[in-house]
């Protein structure tokens, strides 16, 4: 009973979660402009997504810039939680000010300063100034990801560890990351997923000429969303959801 | 170009001289083997950090002293006090030249201090919300045995793969006059009710986007706790709801102190959500902030916004660093 | 274990699509030298891609074409990016400010020679007086978008008094742009639209702030409101005659009025930043844009009202491809009464700017 009680809540919240995903692939396949009026099926969007180029163009610039920014600020961020929890306690407390600064900053603070940092410093915007920015605020989500993963690692074992021999190296990645494996990615897949999402900062850190899809989108908010971008969405969804189907049954026969 | 890697070459020196160092300092402590600081793995974020967040900070902070010639002023901050700070200016000045008597239109403007408030309480509310609904979701998720926690994690995800401007378009879309739900009740026979345009709208966007920032790092806290501890609980007499009170919520906590932080900053200063779902009939600290730089071009006035704003945040951070009892170092995580 | 492969294969992904965009970048690099080209930065879904098509046709000219969402932000922009736009398409009083801060250059009209089917009216303006640094795109008015169904009005003889109606509780989206509420509000009033008095602008601010306690107000938003109004969401929105177009195309119950005090005119214009590199190829493309077919090709996309005289010739002609009756249309071409009444805005100077700005704040604070 209790675990049909827990099933069931959790069944609410993802219907909770999936209810505009449901509006937004509906509409893809609205034959009609308008967001307000059914006017019967078509694919018509979908072929009009594959002509457009400025779309897939800025579909290009988002995943691209999503990937890249996830691994690096993984790497980064994973270093920097195992650098922190080794520090005494005052650099440490400074660490997470450090790092809660730019979480602290309103997005469009974020946005702007590093705009008025590029402009500071002739660099031109574009991709690069924006992947930058990305990494800059996708690694302290890496960090507060993995560092609560340290913290209930068991100080003893790395030292056990190093009593029976292991060197710091070797010690590092058999215990220290193993342990915070699951943390490292919760850090990858919310690196990933912010960038994939982000606007505000993205608008500030590009020019006109490099435009990721929320740019776009937000362009096409003042003028009326397209249904192409609904497509794209759907597309983007239904490709994701296949990647994890596969992934799922390769780890259920590995089992 | 679509990959223009156009960086001067004195970025790409600094960064290659960067990554050398820090080379260097790896390879030394791994050589010193035993008395290795690891400490120092922290190094390259922190030059990062320093160029990407730290002197954008000072930038900023430069904007908010100075105006728009460069000189120092504090007049951005008495515009956050008083909005109609420079406008009574205009209008002493025009009184005077009019010889005019302009006295009743000389008065204070509190928007600024009213839209903190506002912005703060619709922040706490859902926060609060997403505490209620997500560590429940997040209990039943770590339990093992449903099995089910990869898996959720993952359907979690998926919805914020989608573009967050399109999703909250899609509520739109559900909620207006004509739109899905209206359809519905007008079908059952309940008639049209008003969805859009409320403080409770906005906060239906707020919580929709922020949840699975709750749901997350209190997930990760409960799935990596050691299931043994609330299996001897019950085996001590415990009932399950003596379990969960007793010994797996404190557990918990460092979960739900991140949960917190990654929930309340950025529902603080939302932009967008507020004037698509709120129909632009009330503002948040975001917006202002926004219309600021983007539609008063103001720069420096906005800075001075910004600046404020994060001080705030980092005050209410540190209390929430003394509600976390088991605040080791940040107690942030 | 899953979630690790989720991630390996993401990156895959990503590595496959760098790869595939690497080389598709070497392609275009290569031919790049030989060409010219324009850059235009216009506002979203402001030219008929087809138009773009056939001037790269017929000059062998390649148009990098951007867009940008506000006036504000193209100002911005251009300011931040010297060298990187050749036309841009700002409004009016946005013109002046530019023509202030020195950013345009002045358009050689001897490379623009179909500039001579502008519109009388829209020469000279007072936005640019000397008619030096713009050439007119598109133009429209400000007036109220309604519902047939919902509400019955005389559109020759109603007043802007109609958005003050207590009937129409919730039911009227306003827009959210400072100077275009305030300067409905002053016309109302009987006020310029550019006043800079302080007691008219404190009456107006307090119209709005009784408007929006009267309950009539449903949302203050500006780019959706056209969609909405096509979905019957409310009975009345202030709207400029552009926007009105293309909703009554996709909703024939709504219609759209100027009212009777007068309003606001507003003309989008070609200008060339003075950090332009490329003003020649600029010029070749405003001219192309004013030559009378592809104006009228264009206003057959866009359907704002056309500053071009030719254009209109050939919009109307019975026999020609639009046969559409375009100056019997009060929406693309109010009545000269209504226009007497109508004025451009102008750039507000800085100082009076933050006074607007105050009264607009005090709107957005009033709960």
């Amino acid at each position: 009973m209790m675990k049909f009680l827990k099933k069931f809540y959790l069944g609410i919240i993802m219907i909770f979660l999936y209810i505009p995903i449901v509006v937004l692939i509906v509409q893809s396949f609205n034959a009609g402009e308008s967001r307000a009026k059914w006017e019967g099926f078509s694919f018509h969007w979908y072929g009009e997504l594959l002509r457009d180029e400025r779309i897939l163009n800025a579909l290009y610039v988002t995943v691209s810039i999503a990937v890249i920014a996830m691994v690096v600020s993984t790497i980064l961020g994973t270093l920097a939680a195992i650098g922190i929890h080794a520090m005494k306690k005052r650099p440490q407390a400074l660490m997470m000010t450090l790092t809660n600064l730019p979480n602290t900053m309103p997005d469009i603070v974020t946005g702007i300063s590093l705009m008025l940092l590029f402009l500071f410093t002739k660099v031109e915007r574009g991709y690069v100034t924006m992947l930058l920015a990305h990494i800059t605020f996708d690694t302290p989500y890496v960090i507060l990801s993995v560092l609560p993963k340290l913290k209930q690692m068991n100080r003893h074992t790395y030292e056990a560890a190093l009593d029976l021999g292991a060197t710091p190296t070797y010690a590092l990645f058999r215990v220290i990351i193993p342990q915070c494996k699951q943390g490292i990615i919760t850090g990858a897949m919310l690196a990933f997923t912010l960038s994939l999402d982000d606007f505000t900062i993205s608008y500030f850190t590009t020019s006109p000429l490099v435009q990721n899809l929320s740019t776009l989108i937000y362009s096409a908010t003042r003028t009326g969303i397209d249904p192409t971008l609904n497509a794209l969405s759907a597309l983007m969804f239904v490709a994701l959801l296949v990647l994890l189907l596969i992934v799922n049954r390769r780890t259920a026969e590995d089992k | 170009m679509l990959t223009d890697m156009s960086l001067p070459w004195w970025a790409w020196a600094a960064m290659g001289a960067g990554l050398i160092v820090f080379a260097v300092m790896i390879g030394m402590t791994i050589k010193r083997n035993r008395g290795m600081h690891r400490s120092l793995f922290a190094s390259p974020y922190t030059l990062w950090m320093i160029i990407f967040t730290v002197v954008p900070v000072i930038l900023i902070s430069y904007y908010a002293f100075t105006d728009a010639n460069g000189n120092f002023t504090l007049d951005n901050f008495k515009n956050f006090w008083d909005s109609h700070y420079e406008a009574n200016k205009v209008i002493k000045a025009e009184a005077e030249r009019l010889g005019v008597d302009y006295s009743q239109y000389i008065t204070r403007g509190t928007v600024n201090v009213d839209t903190l408030v506002y912005s703060l309480w619709m922040a706490f509310q859902c926060t609060i919300i997403c505490l209620v609904m997500g560590y429940p979701a997040a209990l039943f998720m770590a339990d093992r045995k449903m099995k089910l926690g990869s898996t959720l994690v993952v359907l979690f995800i998926i919805p914020m793969w989608m573009n967050f401007l399109l999703r909250t378009v899609a509520w739109m879309t559900l909620l207006e006059d004509s739109g899905l739900i209206n359809q519905v009740l007008e079908l059952l026979g309940l008639g049209k009710i008003q969805l859009m345009y409320t403080s409770n709208t906005v906060l239906l966007g707020m919580v929709y986007n922020f949840l699975p920032f709750m749901v997350f790092p209190i997930y990760t806290v409960l799935n990596k706790m050691d299931y043994r501890l609330s299996e001897a609980a019950a085996d001590l007499g415990c009932n399950s709801f003596q379990t969960l009170y007793k010994v797996t919520m404190p557990l918990s906590i460092p979960g739900v102190v991140s949960g917190i932080t990654m929930v309340f900053m950025p529902s603080v200063t939302t932009f967008f959500i507020p004037r698509v779902l709120g129909g632009g009939y009330t503002m948040m600290f975001g917006d202002l902030i926004e219309s600021k730089f983007l539609t008063e071009g103001n720069w420096n006035a906005g800075s001075a916004l910004s600046l404020l704003m994060m001080l705030l945040i980092l005050v209410s951070l540190s209390i929430l660093r003394k509600a976390d009892p088991n605040g080791e170092g940040g107690g942030l995580a | 274990m899953n979630m690790k492969r989720i991630l390996l294969l993401l990156l895959a992904l990503a590595m496959a699509l760098t790869m595939t965009a690497c080389q598709s970048g070497e392609a275009t690099e290569g031919s790049k030298p030989a060409e010219r080209v324009v850059n235009v930065f216009n506002w979203e879904d402001y030219i008929d891609p087809a138009v773009i098509a056939l001037f790269e046709e017929e000059t062998g000219i390649k148009v990098n074409y951007m867009c940008f969402t506000t006036v504000e932000d193209m100002i911005v922009q251009v300011e931040a990016n010297p060298g990187a736009f050749d036309v841009c398409f700002p409004s009016d009083y946005i013109i002046e400010r530019m023509i202030n801060k020195g950013m345009l250059a002045e358009i050689n009209f001897d490379n623009v020679p179909y500039s001579d089917q502008i519109l009388d009216f829209l020469l000279y303006p007072d936005y640019d007086p000397q008619n030096k640094y713009s050439i007119p795109y598109m133009w429209g008015t400000v007036g109220i978008l309604y519902n047939t169904t919902m509400i019955d009005l005389d559109p020759d003889n109603t007043s802007w008094a109609i958005l003050w109606d207590p009937r129409y509780q919730n039911s009227i989206f306003m827009m959210d742009s400072i100077r275009d509420s305030m300067g409905v509000t002053l016309k109302y009033l009987g006020f310029s639209a550019n006043s800079t008095e302080i007691p008219e602008l404190f009456a107006a601010r307090d119209m709005l702030i009784r408007q929006k306690k009267l309950g009539v107000v449903k949302a203050y938003q500006v780019d959706e409101t056209k969609d909405k109004m096509v979905a019957g969401e409310a009975a009345m929105a202030v709207m400029w005659s552009g926007d009105a177009m293309y909703a009554i195309d996709l909703n024939e119950d709504l219609s759209y009025f100027v009212p009777m005090e007068g309003s606001n005119v507003w003309c989008d214009s070609a200008v060339i930043p003075i950090t332009a590199k490329n003003k020649e190829n600029a010029e070749i493309f405003i001219n192309f844009l004013c030559r009378p077919d592809i104006a009228a090709m264009n206003w057959n996309y866009i359907w704002y009202s056309t500053p071009n005289k030719g254009a209109i010739e050939l919009i109307e002609d019975p026999d020609g491809d639009y046969a559409y009756d375009y100056t019997g249309n009060r929406t693309l071409s109010p009545t000269p009464d209504i226009m007497a009444k109508c004025e451009f805005f102008r750039d507000i100077p800085e100082d009076y700017l933050s006074v607007y700005e105050a009264l607009w704040m005090d709107l957005k604070n009033t709960k």
